[in-house]
This record gives structure tokens, sequence and C-alpha cells, in this order.
């Protein structure tokens, strides 16, 4: 093991269990270097050190005993501020919910909990998810760790931003249409969306039902897929849980970092491609399948094309999803109560009104309206019913696609990181982030994001994206692995050990 | 089919935004409406791209009714459940007055 905070998942519970390092240790290593990069780089919302060290002395003293619950037993993490905790503050990043404590922990939560990972604190996100740059965070952005003037993608931001800035070497996030495919993109971090239904939605404060789902942030393939195989898994709970064991997914990075993709066919998919796409993340999507194909696998290009109305499709059901589910914000038994000025004995609707006035932002209150008109009558056939429709065609797309080819690829996102404050106010700008991650979400089939190296123009990390067919999970720890361990051998090292250090002195080397 | 290219005026807003429960200021209205409009334009072309022989798809994967046990499960006590409310009074949640005048 190299040091406490740059190590792997891995490495620490391989560390943890041959008895060389505690829990304890690993867990103040990684709350010194939250005190000592956070004030720049905003990625935690809330940081619960005593209650972390806690969990880490009761991790410990399972470890003497020889009762570990689980290989990560000890293991700290970072929590995206949108899953429920019990006695922590869940905010998804709004003012709506400032200082909630729920009452409950979400089931991916009480799995962490459970399996003994010591949880560092709350990571910051665009308000209700609702964003691609954390900009949307009622509580300030969260910095790129590779320029602290950049965005660090979004909606959760603050967990890539955390587990690349080496605060946590786990996290959490949650991708509706992205979310933590391209945070990992832009950060240089790896990101998995499981399966629609893998994983839990219980206790998720939902965005839009059915296009969310909770998946692993991390900095390798392999402790995706430790942490996917802990949280994943049918869940009573969640009525679209699905009721089967996950594939092997543990199995599948290790296979793939074997580095024989022999039979292993690709495509390219056409359409995520071309003009807007950033020249320099193409050429590293270019190199990325040469070691494919140097690996073994056969590349080809597969058309999808229906995925050119992906984001149309995708911002019409989003909205008209989240209007409604944003509707129990209403002021009455959780959350901000604002009494609207001058008014005598208001009514409960006008406290609504005045309530969801200040405790929503912009993007928020863009959405809810936008969703309100898709699904008014009148409209709802030529908006939301079209939009159902043509979810139906990029089905069909992947299915066809999946007929010809085991894995589709493309590019995570267009572009790198771009300045904070670029598109903040040019909607139609910030959601063109969201391109290449949204059929995976539309259709509930899985990704990854892998970093793929630093683009030429602006010297900042873009990712590689790999899709599977829904239950194929185990194909994007494959052939993500087989992949980042071609370029950690080209680059002689993991691509974070390129990015700025963010502080003079080096906290967390072993003595 | 609306024919002509989609806009949401400032007087259409502040009706959505009624309906959807969220005071907004002028400055909002003045902001958000030309937005929401260039919005509008962009996914307005999903129309037509699907003939009537497409079903819609509201879920990706397909949805079964999902029964449990009917046996008493541990829940929230009402002391948590009150805990996080804006007030509360008696054991439940305390709100506005929910009836206008003329009713």
């Amino acid at each position: 093991m190299s040091d406490r905070i740059h190590s792997t998942a891995a490495e620490l519970a391989e560390a943890l269990a041959a008895g060389s390092v505690t829990s304890v240790d690993l867990t103040q290593a990684h709350l010194d270097r939250i005190a000592a990069v956070d004030g720049d780089v905003h990625a935690y919302l809330h940081v619960d050190a005593e209650g972390a060290l806690e969990q880490a002395v009761a991790s410990d003293e399972r470890r003497a005993a020889g009762t570990p619950l689980h290989a990560l037993d000890g293991v700290p993490i970072a929590v995206k501020d949108v899953l429920a905790t019990a006695g922590l503050p869940t905010t998804c990043g709004s003012k709506i919910l400032e200082g909630w404590i729920p009452p409950y922990d979400a089931t991916v939560v009480a799995r962490l909990k459970a399996a003994g990972l010591p949880i560092l604190g709350k990571t910051n996100m665009d308000e209700f998810a609702m964003g691609s740059s954390t900009e949307h965070s009622a509580y300030g952005p969260t910095r790129n760790p590779w320029d602290l003037d950049r965005i660090p993608g979004g909606s959760g931001g603050g967990s890539a931003a955390a587990v690349a800035a080496h605060m946590a070497p786990l996290a959490l996030g949650t991708d509706t249409g992205g979310s933590i495919r391209q945070p990992g993109a832009v950060t240089g971090t790896v990101g998995v969306k499981p399966t629609y239904g893998g994983v839990s939605r219980y206790g998720l404060v939902a965005l839009a039902n059915s296009l969310d789902q909770v998946g692993p942030v991390t900095r390798t393939v392999l402790d995706s897929a430790l942490l996917h195989e802990l949280i994943g898994g049918h869940d009573p709970r969640d009525s679209t849980s699905i009721d089967q064991p996950l594939p092997g997914l543990v199995a599948a990075a290790r296979q793939g970092a074997a580095g024989d993709l022999a039979g292993v066919r690709v495509g390219v998919i056409t359409e995520l491609a071309g003009d807007g796409w950033q020249p320099g993340v193409m050429a590293r999507f270019e190199e990325s399948l040469e070691l494919l194909v140097k690996a073994g696998a056969e590349v080809v290009e597969v058309s999808c094309p229906h995925f050119v109305h992906a984001l149309a499709a995708y911002y019409l059901i989003l909205p008209a999803e989240a209007s409604s589910n944003l509707a129990k914000f209403d002021a009455m038994r959780y959350g901000l109560r604002v009494m609207p000025q001058g008014i005598d004995s208001p009514s409960a609707e006008e406290v609504m009104r005045a309530t969801r006035e200040a405790g929503f932002g912009d993007e928020v209150k863009r959405r809810i309206v936008l969703g309100t008109y898709a699904l008014s009558s009148g409209y709802y056939d030529a908006y939301y019913g079209q939009a159902q429709k043509v979810r139906t065609l990029i089905g069909r797309d992947f299915a066809a696609a999946f007929e010809q080819v085991d894995v589709l690829v493309s590019p995570t996102a267009p572009t790198t990181a771009f300045k904070l404050g670029e598109k903040l106010d040019d909607p139609i700008a910030m959601y063109l982030n969201d391109l290449a991650t949204i059929p995976a979400n539309l259709a509930g089939v899985p990704g990854v994001s892998v970093p793929s190296g630093l683009a030429d123009e602006d010297a900042l990390p873009a990712g590689f994206q790999v899709l599977a067919p829904a239950l194929a999970d185990e194909r994007v720890y494959r052939v993500g692995a087989a992949l980042e361990t071609a370029l950690t051998e080209k680059w002689g090292g993991p691509l974070l050990a390129q990015a700025p250090s963010l502080e003079s002195t080096q906290n967390g080397a072993l003595a | 089919m609306p024919e002509k290219s989609p806009e949401i005026t400032r007087e259409e807003l502040a009706h959505l935004a009624t309906l959807a429960r969220i005071d907004l200021t002028d400055a909002e209205l003045d902001h958000l409406a030309p937005q929401l409009s260039v919005i509008l334009e962009s996914v307005a072309s999903i129309s037509g791209v699907a003939g009537d022989d497409v079903p819609p798809t509201s879920h990706p994967v397909p949805l079964t009714n999902v029964f449990r046990d009917d046996v008493v499960e541990p829940g929230l006590t009402a002391e948590q459940a009150l805990a996080m409310a804006p007030d509360a009074e008696q054991q439940r949640f305390a709100v506005p007055r929910i009836l206008g005048d003329e009713q």
C-alpha cells in the first residue's frame, strides 16, 4: 500500500485485513485531507468527523476480534446528499431542505452501515440533482480538483471531486441522465450507472423515478465493482428493484484487468461524435479504441438513429416526473415553511407558494414549470406522449445494436470541464453535456465512465463510456477494467497522479 | 400538434407557476419566460419522430405489482415523523388554514 489517501479501496481493504493499518488511521487521514483541501474544493456539504471515527473504532474492534462484516469493513466512504442518512443532514443541495435530518436510512446507506464502512459526510450536488456542473447547489459550487476555476461536472460533482481530490476512497452517487458518469469524465475518476432496478432507490430523494439509479463513484473500476456488489441486489422496499442476484462484477473487473478481450464485440455509436465534440476528447477516445483492439476486441461502428432525439425526450420526461415528485415540498410536513409577506392568516396554498419561491433555485423552478406545461391538457400528447414513444424507439435502437455487439462505446461527455459560470444561465448549453449519457437512462441499461486521458487543448481529463444490455453490468466492468489497465500501463500510473496536489504539504503518507 | 413555434409567454408562465404553486417575482417572470421558450423550442423537434404505431414507454423495465406479506413491520414513531415538521401540535402536523374565506 503506497499511502493512506492515495491507495485504492481494494488496497485499503487488503491492508486492513493484513493489520498494517487501522480504520481509525484511514478515517483520520481522510478527515485531515478534507480539512486541508476542502476549503478550496467544497466537495462536502457536511462532514461527520465524530460519527466516522466512532464507526472506525467499532470496525477496528471487529477486526481485532476476527469478525469483520465485509471486505470493505473500515474503509471510509462519502455519500451524495440526495440519499437519506439517519442522524445526518440531507439537503439535496436545496434551501428547502436546509437542516433536514431524516428519521431513516436509504437502503444503500443501511447496507454501507451493515458492512461497517465509516461515513465521512455528505457531498455537494446540483439542487435536487438538476444540473451538470454542481453550480445549481444552493450552498455554492464544488470546484474541479484539476483546475479550481472549472466545474467538476454534475449533478454529483461533490462525490466525484471528493474521490478525485483523495478526500474519500469511495463515494455514492446517483445518475438520472449522467450525474455519475459525466462528473467521472471531467474529474478523471470512475463512475458506474447500474442497470435500472439493480440498486435500491429506497431513501433516494427522487428526481425522476423512471430514470434515477444509485451507483459507485471511485478511482478504479475494481473499486466500483466492490462497492456495486455491496449496495446492489434486491430490496423489497423498492417496487422496481430486480428480484434476482447481481452478476459477478468483481470477478468481471478482475478478468478485464488481466487484459484479454478476445471475442468481445465493441460497437462505436455513430451518432455520438461529430460537430461540437472537442478534438482532444475524440483523440483520447480513438486511442482508447486502439487499445481495445490490441487487447483482442473486435471494434465496429453501430448506428443508433434515434439517439439524436434522446436529449429532447429526456428534457420532457424528466421535468414531467420532477414536477410531480417535487410537489411533496409543500411546507407542511418537513423542510422550509415561509409565511408570505403582507397577508394576515395566509392559507396553506399561499404558504406553499411563498415557500417554494424562497426555497427553490432557478433551475428547479425552470424544470417544474416545464414539467407542468408538458403535462397540461392540450400539450400532453404533443410533448410527454411523444417523448414516451421516442423512449420506446431508443430502447429498440439499443436492442438492435446489442444483437450485433456485446457493448457500445462513446466519449462520456462532449467536452472537458468548462469554466464556472460559463453556462450557468444558458440551460440548453448546460443540457448538451449529457448528450452521450442520457440514452442509457432512458433505456435502463448500465454504463461506466473510465478516464481516457487528458485532452491536448487544455490538459483536462476526458472520459470513455461503455454501455451494456440491461442486467449485463458485468460487461461494462470487464471492458472498463481492460481499458483502465492498458491506459494505466501507458501512463506509467493512474491519471490522477498527474493532477495538482492542492496543498504544499502532503497528508496521509505512512511513516 | 401546436403548429407555430412553441412559446411560453410571461402570462402563461405566471399561470403555470400558479398551477405549480410557486410565486414568481416580476424579475423572475422576465428572466425565465424567454429561457423556457428556448428550451421548449429545442425539445419541440420531438414531434413527428414516432408514428401512431409506436407504443409509449413509461419505465425502462416492465413493472409488475409487488405485494408483501400482510404482517406488521416497525415504522416511524409519531415523535420521529414529527421531529422535522415546521410546526406540530398534539402529535399532529400543524398547518395553515386550508379553506379560503369564500369557502
